[in-house]
């Protein structure tokens, strides 16, 4: 197994600790709420969509170091970007979480790249992607189901 | 380090030829040797349990109570010693109030068919407590949505102990069935579940114990707990998966309609009409685990080869050992202190979410469960999301309880 600081980096451990963009955000356009039945993660996200972009973005929950620091990071990259980009966003983490697949062209994962270390933690893939399937029922307008990351 | 380390109880059992009589113990995980503290969701089975399936597989197997050839014989003999072990482990005064089930679950779910639901109509009550695995929980809500009656459920301290004078209270003319666990997975809690059925008894209320914990660590006689009905699994007792234990008085099992119809538990059919079989053969329909059962009964001798009593004395210790150690940890918070406790710590650390716990202590080979522990309930009560489970096995050691410790320290390193 890898060392532990590959999947606890400082960046993951800090927004654990310090989420951003946390707490119910007034005027959000788009909201979903994730759940994990596994480990009882809860998590509920806001948007705010001006046309097709993503304005603001805050997220409330319970979970564990991977799923809150994946929020909190998530909300940050999502500012300013299209639904389409969020989109490959999504296809993006999938693949720094797995390692399966390609990086949609063009896209920069930035940040997020400190989440490789969870691909060698197969039981706590599905904490970091909560937040990225509620994302994204969130911006289809499925705020009526609950995302789960199965 | 605690000065504790070094001393020996005074029962000690030979605990390193116990450990050498469990192959799976034997490994490294994560390139340290495994501590093995989740016990309560499913203990390790010795070589022996393990010898006993293959010498059946190898030597004895073939369908019980239906040929006359030796084989099948065999297997019947050994499905039969095995259900007499059970019985006596138990302390039943008859073979035939053992009945093989899946495991505690499936036999809840079939007391609440086969003797609850014909018994029960429109408000009459059906009582459990606050404190109960989704196995004692949910069979229940289904009987309710069914018949119309109604699931009322006792409240918990604090310390994770049962009201008992407000479970007394709910305790009424329309309760008709009363379900409560002995020993909590989620809490460690040991309930009163003497006191509890006499209180329905009084009432005319039926009984079940839900023993899927207190089987492996506590000397049980049904007779003495006062129960109706006490349920068990095979797979936290040393023994193989799929494979459970329905007790229950023999003249409750003779008037209750069957669980599930098919072969075996007949004693003829024809297409205008079906004479089921006798107790416990009614209740087991179609070819059952035979290899499980045979598996449950070596259990069951390794168990007393041991001593029930000797296992409780060892786990105790462990516990309270563990109890002294724990709180080294900063911000580390026991969730349930009830004065009547056994073979399972559930914890909380201060900002640190138990599934981080759980990564970080199986990186240095030590096995413990986190999450809801199926009790969810338990967990609203205290308004946690999840637990820290470690629980105890006769193969633990108090150095393994060091290991914990060690381990959580680590956590503390990484989060701070």
């Amino acid at each position: 197994m890898s060392d532990l600081r590959d999947l606890y980096q400082e960046v993951i451990l800090d927004h654990s600790k310090a989420p951003r963009n946390f707490g119910v955000l007034k005027g959000a356009t788009h909201s979903a709420e994730g759940y994990n039945p596994l480990c009882g993660d809860r998590l509920e996200l806001y948007l705010v969509l001006e046309g097709d972009k993503v304005t603001d973005a805050g997220f409330k929950g319970d979970g564990c170091a991977i799923s809150t620091a994946s929020a909190s990071l998530m909300t940050e990259i999502l500012k300013g970007m299209t639904r389409a980009d969020a989109e490959a966003m999504f296809a993006a983490m999938h693949t720094v979480l797995t390692g399966e697949g390609e990086v949609p062209e063009g896209v920069d994962i930035g940040k997020l790249a400190v989440f490789e270390g969870v691909r060698a933690y197969p039981m706590r893939v599905k904490c970091a992607t909560l937040a990225w399937h509620t994302m994204r029922n969130a911006i289809q307008e499925k705020a009526e189901e609950v995302a789960t990351t199965e | 380090m605690s000065g504790a380390t070094a001393r020996t109880p005074a029962h000690a059992l030979d605990i390193e030829r116990i450990r050498a009589d469990f192959p799976i113990l034997n490994q490294d995980i994560n390139s340290h040797p495994l501590v093995f503290l989740d016990n309560a969701a499913s203990s390790q089975k010795p070589r022996s349990v393990i010898d006993a399936i293959s010498s059946y597989y190898q030597r004895d197997h073939a369908n019980v109570h239906r040929g006359v050839h030796t084989l099948s014989q065999r297997a019947t003999d050994a499905y039969e010693a095995a259900r007499s072990k059970l019985a006596g482990f138990l302390g039943a005064t008859s073979d035939k109030e053992v009945v093989f089930t899946r495991g505690t679950t499936e036999a809840i779910n079939l007391v609440a068919y086969s003797f609850v639901e014909p018994r029960v109509g429109k408000g009459d009550e059906i009582l459990i407590t606050t404190m109960e695995h989704h196995s004692n929980i949910v069979p229940w809500q289904l009987l309710c949505e069914r018949t119309g009656a109604v699931l009322k459920v006792a409240p918990i301290n604090d310390d994770g102990e049962i009201k008992l004078d407000e479970m007394f209270a709910m305790i009424g003319p329309r309760t008709k069935f009363v379900s409560v666990v002995h020993l909590s997975n989620a809490l460690g809690t040991i309930n009163p579940v003497r006191r509890i059925a006499d209180a329905a008894h009084a009432a005319g209320a039926f009984v079940l114990v839900d023993g899927a914990q207190s089987a492996p660590r506590m000397r049980i006689n049904v007779a003495a707990l006062g129960a109706d009905f006490f349920a068990l699994s095979g797979h936290k007792t040393y023994a193989p998966t799929g494979i459970g234990v329905l007790w229950g008085k023999a003249e409750l099992f003779d008037e209750m309609r069957p669980y599930q119809g098919g072969g075996e538990m007949i004693l003829s059919v024809t297409f205008e009409k079906t004479v089921f079989n006798e107790v416990p053969a009614k209740f087991e329909a179609g070819t059952p685990h035979i290899a499980g059962a045979i598996g449950f009964g070596a259990a069951v001798d390794y168990i007393e080869s041991i001593g029930i009593d000797a296992i409780e004395a060892h786990e105790h210790d462990l516990l309270l050992y563990a109890a002294d150690r724990l709180p080294e940890i900063a911000g580390l918070r026991i969730i349930g202190c009830a004065r009547e406790k056994a073979g399972v710590h559930s914890f909380v650390l201060d900002g640190i979410h138990p599934h981080d716990v759980g990564t970080i202590l199986d990186n240095e080979g030590v096995a413990i469960r986190t999450g809801h522990h199926c009790a969810q309930p338990v967990m609203q009560r205290f308004g946690i999301a999840a637990t820290v489970r470690a629980s105890f096995g006769l193969y633990n050691t108090r150095a393994e309880v060091d290991r914990l410790v060690a381990g959580l320290g680590k956590v503390r390193e990484i989060f701070g």
